[in-house]
């Protein structure tokens, strides 16, 4: 067996050995049973570490990427799947999707071009009022919006850029927590967008399909209608991953990197900074909110407590758990993230406590995230 | 409007600018010696309120009723015990990320602000419902026409303003201080000095959380109610205070506060729309002056420019 066609299989082992992972954990009610396979999971990651196999299976990612790119979607298509019929597990998916999508937008601000971004939720948020109150009151068609939550956000984003340019480092991150303070604040305190008591937000709808009933196939079948949003939310993620992917291998990224690394050296090459930050900050928020217009279409509800400074912090360490400027670490870390507290009832009364412990521990023992982000690969297929 | 009203907004914005200004005191000096910002500082402070509050419960139980003497206890205790708790942050949790990234260090202490948060909630006997703190100042008022004055504020000012005196002379003319002001310019420099960096960045961060366990009892006093998410305010205006006066810098700590609580104030009193609105006007008046002064109103003597 050659080197190449190894390597692949190590690769698409671990992509199976994956999904049956998640598929378990996902089906498992009994709090024991959850709490032994995770206690076993967290065992055989840190072994294969130590035997390197982890490294090999990174290996295998980077030297065949489409290859891997696609059967993770088909893996991650096997297990909606399998859950075709139940709605909490999709709703799991499909959230985790979301927020896949906004922390692949945070990625870019801060992971790539060093950008603090304090007000992730905050800008979730105008994704989420923009689709409640477009649903609501016009009749624009709700692709539309998607794209026209995003485009708020941005648009929205834009006042911070004078501030967020001015200032650097810890100056930046009172920016946008004052930022993100402020947006909550005043969703409260507003009557028209249903101050504390939230909005409803109707379902999606597109070309006539509604989004927000159950798929009938002939008689017997029928589907959970989450898994009209699981499929957006995976079609969106997969979009802002490719673009994330894109915009890093680019020599886009490349200025990006220059930027984050060092603005002096940077700007004596003539990169132009401001050019730079304004594009990453824009482009982020942008990913933020169609992930917030898709999510507030799902619940169908949303209310200011949801994008509290809280949310906006579970929204950076899950940038920062998977490693600065590694998407696939944003993958994994937003799977942990979203689905260890649904699952684990048992502590539900304390998940913030230990929620905020682990990621103490993390940052303490494994600062550099849990996948860290490599060297940037000059030369395709080139192992250092 | 009449000016008795106007005393009274005037009056409770004092109040308020005092307390923020204490935490502020407290997010500078950490930042000085260590160039660090400790973000679990607000919550620190509802943990030496609720100390105490506890205090106070304990006294009343052992049967001491007088109130001058529960007061000095409630403080004595609160203050000693964040004395302690913040040395023990900066010893295991701040020290050893000195050399991270500036982010990991606020997330991290943002954490620890959640931790301690959740466990007052959870683990303080019924935490997670607002509990009444005594009234343990005088409750006289004095009347000029539609003003009332009451006591307790003039009091309450008055020991914030003895705290913010002691400090300065604590920093300023005794050796402590100059110790703490030489870390904070030049780390190697001062250790060469022999001056032991760990004691002093330890000492200071026991300084600014003991401060802030007294800012936290003045709230307590002052609004008669305390509850296990009033740190997080407190900690996020403290935060926005210090960096508006200029990180490092005491007096823009103590400006900033005052400047904050202005800004509410006319918020809430002088703005044509709503008062809810103040909070939004006073953060949006914040990231202003950021664009106006991106290194704070008294600037850091060193920056680097493009």
């Amino acid at each position: 067996m050659t080197d190449k066609s190894k390597d692949m299989l190590i690769g698409l082992v671990a992509i199976v050995l994956g999904s049956v992972f998640l598929i378990t954990f996902i089906a498992i009610e009994d709090q024991v049973e959850i709490l032994a396979l995770i206690t076993l999971t967290a065992i055989a990651v840190v072994v294969s570490a130590r035997m390197g196999v982890s490294k090999r299976i990174s290996e295998a990612f980077a030297s065949n990427e489409p290859l891997m790119n696609g059967a993770v979607l088909v893996a991650l298509l096997v297990v909606t799947f399998w859950f075709r019929e139940d709605h909490f597990p999709l709703l799991m998916i499909a959230t985790v999707m979301l927020y896949l999508t906004a922390c692949l937008g945070l990625n870019i601000q801060f992971g790539y071009t060093g950008v603090v971004n304090f007000a992730g939720a905050a800008f979730f948020g105008v994704g989420c009022y923009t689709a409640a109150v477009l649903n609501q009151h016009t009749a624009i068609p709700h692709l539309m919006v998607v794209v026209l939550g995003g485009v708020i956000a941005a648009l929205i984003g834009s006042i911070l850029i004078l501030p967020v340019l001015r200032t650097r480092g810890h100056y930046a991150a009172v920016v946008t927590i004052a930022f993100g303070i402020l947006f909550k604040t005043f969703l409260e305190v507003n009557d028209t967008l249903g101050g504390p008591q939230g909005l409803k937000v109707p379902g999606m709808e597109v070309l006539g399909w509604d989004f927000n009933s159950n798929i009938e196939i002939g008689d017997e079948i029928e589907l959970s209608f989450y898994l009209n949003y699981v499929a957006i939310g995976l079609i969106l993620s997969a979009l802002a991953f490719a673009l994330t992917r894109r915009v890093e291998r680019s020599w886009i990224g490349l200025s990006l990197d220059a930027v984050r690394l060092d603005e002096t050296a940077a700007a004596c090459f003539g990169i132009n900074i401001k050019h730079w930050k304004i594009t990453a900050f824009t482009l982020g928020n942008f990913l933020v909110g169609m992930a917030g217009a898709v999510f507030a279409m799902m619940l169908g509800f949303i209310a200011p407590t949801n994008f509290a400074f809280g949310d906006s912090l579970i929204l950076v360490s899950i940038v920062l758990l998977g490693g600065m400027g590694s998407p696939w670490g944003t993958v994994v870390a937003a799977g942990l993230v979203i689905l260890l507290p649904e699952k684990l009832q048992v502590i539900q009364e304390y998940r913030f406590l230990l929620y905020a412990v682990v990621v103490i521990l993390i940052l303490l023992f494994r600062p550099q995230g849990l996948l860290p982000r490599g060297l940037r690969a000059y030369v395709p297929g080139w192992r250092g | 409007m009449d000016v008795g009203l106007l005393g009274q907004f005037v009056a409770n914005g004092m109040m308020l600018g005092m307390m923020y200004a204490l935490v502020a005191v407290g997010f500078t000096l950490f930042f000085g010696v260590l160039d660090v910002i400790k973000f679990s500082h607000g919550d620190v402070l509802m943990v030496g309120t609720f100390a105490g509050f506890s205090t106070y419960l304990g006294l009343s139980a052992m049967g001491v009723e007088n109130a001058f003497v529960q007061l000095v206890g409630v403080l004595v205790v609160a203050v000693c015990s964040m004395a302690f708790l913040g040395a023990v942050i900066a010893r295991y949790l701040v020290l050893p990320l000195k050399s991270a990234p500036p982010l990991n260090i606020l997330l991290i202490t943002l954490m620890l602000g959640t931790v301690l948060r959740e466990a007052v909630r959870l683990f303080y006997p019924d935490g997670s419902n607002p509990k009444p703190f005594p009234y343990l100042l005088p409750t006289d008022t004095w009347s000029f026409g539609s003003f009332t004055l009451r006591a307790d504020s003039v009091i309450l000012l008055l020991g914030g303003l003895l705290v913010i005196v002691g400090v300065h002379v604590l920093i300023n003319k005794t050796k402590m201080g100059l110790a703490m002001r030489a870390v904070a310019q030049d780390e190697e420099t001062a250790k060469c000095m022999g001056i032991n960096f760990t004691m002093i960045v330890l000492l200071t961060f026991a300084l600014g959380s003991g401060v802030a366990a007294f800012a936290g009892v003045m709230n307590g006093l002052y609004y008669n109610e305390i509850n296990f998410s009033m740190g997080l305010l407190l900690g996020v205006i403290g935060f926005s205070a210090a960096i508006i006066g200029g990180l490092g810098n005491i007096y823009g700590a103590i400006l900033g506060g005052f400047l904050f609580a202005a800004l509410q104030t006319v918020g809430a009193v002088a703005l044509p729309f709503s008062s809810a609105y103040k909070d939004v006007f006073a953060f949006s008046v914040v990231i202003a002056l950021m664009v106006w002064r991106p290194t704070g109103l008294i600037a850091e003597k060193s920056s680097e420019r493009v």
